[in-house]
């Protein structure tokens, strides 16, 4: 099995947001959700980076420990996904997540957030694969079509890596050895407490 | 075919070299030009001047860019606090939680079996009564100490739900448990935060130090010793309790609405410290809270009616409370009346 990893390579990423918006349409996601967004350091400075950002499928992921209904849990393929049916919205992996991936469908009810929406992977959630019922809740199950997410499938200028994490950074590195520079695997070593040497 | 794309390539290779070769005397005007370790074309490192995911995380300890959708607070790209969390969440909290509970139920334990029930003295009873809570008071009591016991126990299960429950009842009836449990916890938050200002209004006035004090805590109330050291309404125990549970109800209340209303008050980091504080606090309480319930039921006989009918025995109110009940007979001139009410908002 594969162990499935993001990896965006600053040094090409455009701030083009096609990845947010093909994440977007791909799984009906509603208004006011991200599950992938991209963010700019350094904005109109000298130096300036942009990385599309999603859940990181960590390695023994913070949300899944902080659970208070473990309702958490990793695929074969090491994808972290959750069952909405358990989810109580609590918030508590939203304070845990490094990357903010998780996402609300309400705020400020009296914290009644509705239940907790993040990045599947393309690969849906614990009902049955490419099933209605997992559709609504959370979207495509491209994984089990045999296709990646496709935000990374989609990115223009293949900043967005997705698959295996071997795979991924292999390509990775052979570009950096091409081009002679790369401001490496953003937030690996915060996911997977690994990086990529470059 | 193939070998068409070869003399191509061949072609290109060469006029590259060609380019590259007669790169240096247009490089003179710039300034040094590193080789680049990979065939960069332009020579140089267009990134050498970009930001580092490390030196960023070193120096300012999260990353916060600038986004285009319309939620602001998804600008903030990495927050290692996040672990922090986690770390106090599923190995601090646990232990603060279990050592300070369960310590407080075996010193209760052991208090019990090794002195027993604290009794009225045989004939002691006097059989005449004295109002020591008025309604509001007992209303304002029970109203906090509802909400307080709902509070705690869903609270607690935010901790030890999924290590003590689950594991007996499954994980859908313990998510069904825990949804209305996290109702429960938010909406009762509001009566208590009521409870705790009106308690604070009403019960003030006698919890403020007086001379009795210090006396009392020196002789630490006299559990240990069987003496009964002399006090006002409240010994300071009670005082103690009371300043608690204001004290700590008002830091719950502050700490809950932060989370209760996520980033109106705080930001991301702001809700885990309040958190934290919540937590932290919140167990504490909950252990001494078991102690005020302890010693207000089984713990002390007559001390319920407190509490309960509102009325207490005189002869349990001169033990516990002289200088309280010389004040009230003072107040009426014929002495220690059953009927008789206190001044109001006592």
């Amino acid at each position: 099995m594969a162990r499935m990893k993001f990896l965006c390579d600053a040094d090409r990423c455009i701030e083009c947001n096609a990845c947010v918006t093909a994440c977007k349409n791909e799984h009906d996601v509603p208004w006011g959700i991200n599950r992938r967004r991209v963010v700019t350091l350094n904005d109109g400075k000298p130096g300036e980076r942009s990385i599309s950002m999603a859940c990181m499928h960590c390695t023994d992921a913070p949300c899944a420990a902080v659970c208070p209904v473990n309702c958490f849990y990793t695929t074969a393929d090491a994808v972290v996904l959750h069952s909405k049916d358990l989810c109580i919205g609590c918030g508590y992996c939203f304070y845990a997540c490094p990357f903010g991936a998780p996402q609300y469908p309400r705020v400020g009810n009296f914290g009644s957030r509705g239940k907790m929406d993040k990045c599947t992977y393309c690969a849906g959630g614990p009902e049955a694969d490419m099933s209605e019922a997992e559709y609504v809740k959370y979207g495509r199950n491209r994984l089990a079509e045999g296709k990646l997410p496709l935000c990374a499938e989609m990115c223009s200028t293949k900043a967005l890596l997705a698959g295996d994490g071997d795979i991924i950074a292999q390509i990775y590195k052979e570009r950096v050895v091409k081009r002679g520079y790369g401001s490496g695997a953003w937030g690996w070593k915060t996911a997977y407490r690994e990086t990529v040497a470059i | 075919m193939r070998i068409a794309r070869q003399v191509f390539y061949t072609f290109f290779a060469l006029a590259l070299g060609l380019i590259v070769l007669s790169a240096p005397a247009t490089a003179q005007h710039g300034q040094d030009v590193k080789p680049a370790a990979g065939g960069n074309p332009s020579g140089t490192n267009p990134t050498a001047m970009s930001v580092k995911e490390e030196q960023l995380l070193r120096e300012l300890n999260k990353l916060q860019g600038r986004i285009s959708i319309p939620d602001g607070k998804a600008a903030l790209l990495e927050q290692p606090q996040g672990r922090e969390y986690r770390g106090f969440r599923e190995g601090v909290l646990p232990w603060i939680a279990g050592v300070a509970i369960l310590g407080m139920l075996l010193a209760l334990a052991a208090f019990y079996f090794t002195k027993g029930r604290i009794m009225l003295e045989p004939g002691e009873e006097s059989g005449r009564k004295i109002l020591r809570f008025n309604a509001v008071e007992r209303f304002t009591h029970w109203l906090t100490a509802t909400c307080f016991i709902v509070l705690a126990i869903t609270g607690v299960n935010y901790i030890f739900g999924k290590r003590l429950l689950m594991p007996l009842i499954g994980p859908d009836a313990f998510a069904a448990w825990s949804q209305w449990a996290k109702y429960a916890h938010n909406f009762l938050a509001w009566p208590f935060m009521l409870g705790v200002l009106i308690m604070l209004v009403v019960w003030v006035k006698d919890n403020l130090p007086d001379r009795y004090d210090w006396d009392w805590l020196k002789s630490a109330g006299g559990f240990f010793s069987n003496t009964h050291p002399d006090s006002a309404r409240f010994n300071a125990g009670q005082k103690l309790i009371f300043w608690s549970v204001v004290l700590g109800g008002m830091a719950l209340s502050a700490t809950g609405i932060v989370m209760l209303f996520p980033f109106s008050f705080a930001d991301l980091n702001g809700m885990q410290w309040a958190q934290y504080i919540h937590a932290v606090i919140g167990v504490i309480l909950i252990a001494i809270m078991i102690a005020h319930i302890y010693i207000g039921s089984i713990g002390m006989e007559g001390a319920y009616d407190a509490m309960g009918s509102g009325e207490v025995d005189l002869a349990w109110a001169r033990r516990h409370h002289r200088a309280w009940v010389e004040e009230q007979q003072a107040k009426t001139a014929s002495g220690p009346q059953a009927t008789a009410r206190p001044a109001p908002a006592e």
